[in-house]
């Protein structure tokens, strides 16, 4: 075989292991119950596809074969772990269909349920977005780790930890009665966001910290809307998204310094993101029920006003946020509502608002110090403001935002 | 529990000792230091002088050897050493990436051996 056709082999592996890893994922465990075993399934399929595409060509249905494949390992270790008393059903239903793959075979796509099951409840919240970037991203325990600023060993212990639980806990592959979905839905859109990692994009100076995984966030939004069509708050989600990863280009000047939301030059914001994200927000204001995500998309969405021209209405910002804090009162929003208030009403008010959260949710918060800072400049408390630069610089972790607030600092 | 941060610095890092004392590193080193005594995790420490000042010391079969430099030839080289007193690891590892020298280096996070101190110092 020529190096350009194993090349494109490989291409074609990698490409259906990254499109089709949580459907057969999804699929493999929602029978058995057992993440783990339908990863460590469906990467000996992708192994033997590894070996046998080259020679034979690539199946017309790689997915199909991929599932046969991986299939067929997991009756080999049900059988090897003798775990048949709890698996037996699956194991029977498994035989039943693990006939040749035909080309045309078609299989439910169960990664809505498996969502829920990362994101429920009996498990370790900490562990709802690893557990998804893992069973339905494939990402490895290494990369999930360094996202998460914890040690890959830990990591991984933490990852075999949930699925145990999964497997024995009783927690069911289904999608949320009527009664619990809202709430279960939540977790499943908060684990999704926690990928993303922009937290305060709004804010003066203030730190994204770690998870780099905007992309692989975007990409289970896009899945999540995929499943459900119809709930606002998931076009709400991705709408954020979108927003604010449409600036990422004018987020660090040329030499790699950190520039604030309010110095961003608007022509390199990407129109054709900030125009899906608004499409989203349209869909999502048709269903008339309003959730914390379409706010912060709407909030996203003011600032966005600047790419036509237009100024950013502060007074907009404060209600939005407003309205937020009543549905979810982080510490992040209470933040964010300081500095849009200081915006839109002076220096003053910000710091008043400031001052009314609880000073032991911020000893630690970052973003909260960045803003204080600035506040206290504008309002001309010189010496304070010199501590609060000097708590939201060590507090920092983007070298980039460090080296801006010691600029402003002086 | 206490943990060690072995912070490792750049070439660049340990150019700016060199430099005007309101230099950003050494700035940014400092907002660091009266965060760590703020937050009450502050146990010790201290940086040291550059590498170029080490000399490294072996006693091999009964021979002195002695050799000028740090132990270890590598780019990125020990730069100090701080003692934090923390609950778990990953705040620890919260604390090393805010660190200045994360960013210009490395910091390695250990946990301090208080039991095999006790089995030297008992």
């Amino acid at each position: 075989m020529s190096q350009d056709l194993e090349a494109g082999v490989y291409r074609t592996i990698e490409r259906v292991a990254r499109e089709s890893y949580g459907r057969l994922v999804a699929y493999l465990s929602s029978h058995t119950r057992d993440v783990a075993g339908a990863e460590d399934a469906l990467s000996e399929a992708l192994v033997a596809a590894l070996s046998h595409w080259p020679q034979d060509g690539v199946p017309r249905n790689p997915e199909a074969w991929l599932l046969t494949a991986a299939r067929h390992s997991l009756i080999d270790l049900i059988r090897h772990q003798r775990v048949v008393l709890a698996s037996e059903p699956a194991l029977l239903l498994f035989r039943e269909n693990a006939g040749e793959a035909s080309s045309e075979m078609k299989f439910p796509d169960e990664r809505l349920k498996l969502l829920f099951v990362c994101a429920h409840p009996a498990i370790d919240p900490a562990m709802h977005t690893p557990l998804m970037l893992q069973s339905v991203l494939g990402l490895d325990a290494a990369r999930i780790a360094g996202a998460f600023l914890i040690s890959p060993k830990t990591m991984g212990q933490r990852l075999v930890r949930a699925k145990t639980k999964i497997r024995d806990g009783g927690i069911q592959f289904e999608i949320p009665q009527e009664r619990q979905l809202p709430q279960r839905l939540d977790r499943v859109l908060e684990a999704i966001y926690a990928a993303f990692g922009i937290g305060w994009d709004d804010m003066i100076g203030a730190d994204r910290r770690g998870q780099d995984l905007a992309e692989e966030a975007i990409w289970l939004a896009r899945v999540l809307l995929e499943l459900m069509p119809h709930e606002p708050e998931v076009h709400g989600l991705l709408a954020l998204m979108l927003h604010c990863e449409a600036r990422r280009n004018a987020r660090r000047g040329p030499g790699g310094e950190y520039i604030p939301l309010s110095d961003q030059d608007a022509e390199q914001w990407s129109l054709p993101m900030i125009e899906e994200a608004e499409r989203h927000l349209g869909e999502a204001a048709k269903c008339g029920r309003l959730g914390r995500f379409q706010l912060e998309a709407a909030i996203q969405s003011v600032h966005a006003e600047r790419v036509h021209g237009g100024q950013v209405v502060w007074e907009a910002i404060v209600r939005f946020y407003d309205q937020l804090i009543r549905i979810s009162p982080a510490v992040g929003m209470k933040t964010g509502y300081a500095a849009a208030i200081a915006e839109a009403s002076g220096p003053n008010a910000g710091l008043t608002a400031l001052d009314a959260i609880e000073s032991d949710l911020v000893v630690h918060y970052q973003p909260y110090w960045a803003v204080r800072a600035h506040l206290l400049r504008r309002a001309g408390k010189v010496r304070e403001a010199l501590e609060a630069y000097d708590r939201a610089v060590g507090l920092a972790e983007d070298h980039a935002v460090r080296e801006f607030l010691l600029k402003k600092r002086g | 529990m206490q943990f060690a941060m072995l912070i490792y610095e750049s070439p660049d890092a340990f150019a700016t000792r060199k430099q005007d004392p309101n230099n950003p590193y050494t700035s940014a080193w400092r907002a660091y230091y009266r965060t760590l005594v703020a937050a009450g995790i502050y146990e010790g420490g201290n940086p040291l002088e550059v590498p170029e000042t080490a000399t490294t010391v072996r006693v091999k079969e009964g021979i002195r050897r002695v050799q000028d430099g740090p132990f270890a030839d590598t780019k990125e080289q020990l730069a100090g050493v701080m003692v934090l007193e923390l609950p778990s690891l990953d705040a620890a590892l919260d604390w090393a990436a805010r660190c200045p020298s994360a960013s210009q280096g490395a910091i390695e996070v250990r946990p301090l051996a208080p039991e095999i101190k006790a089995r030297i110092t008992e």
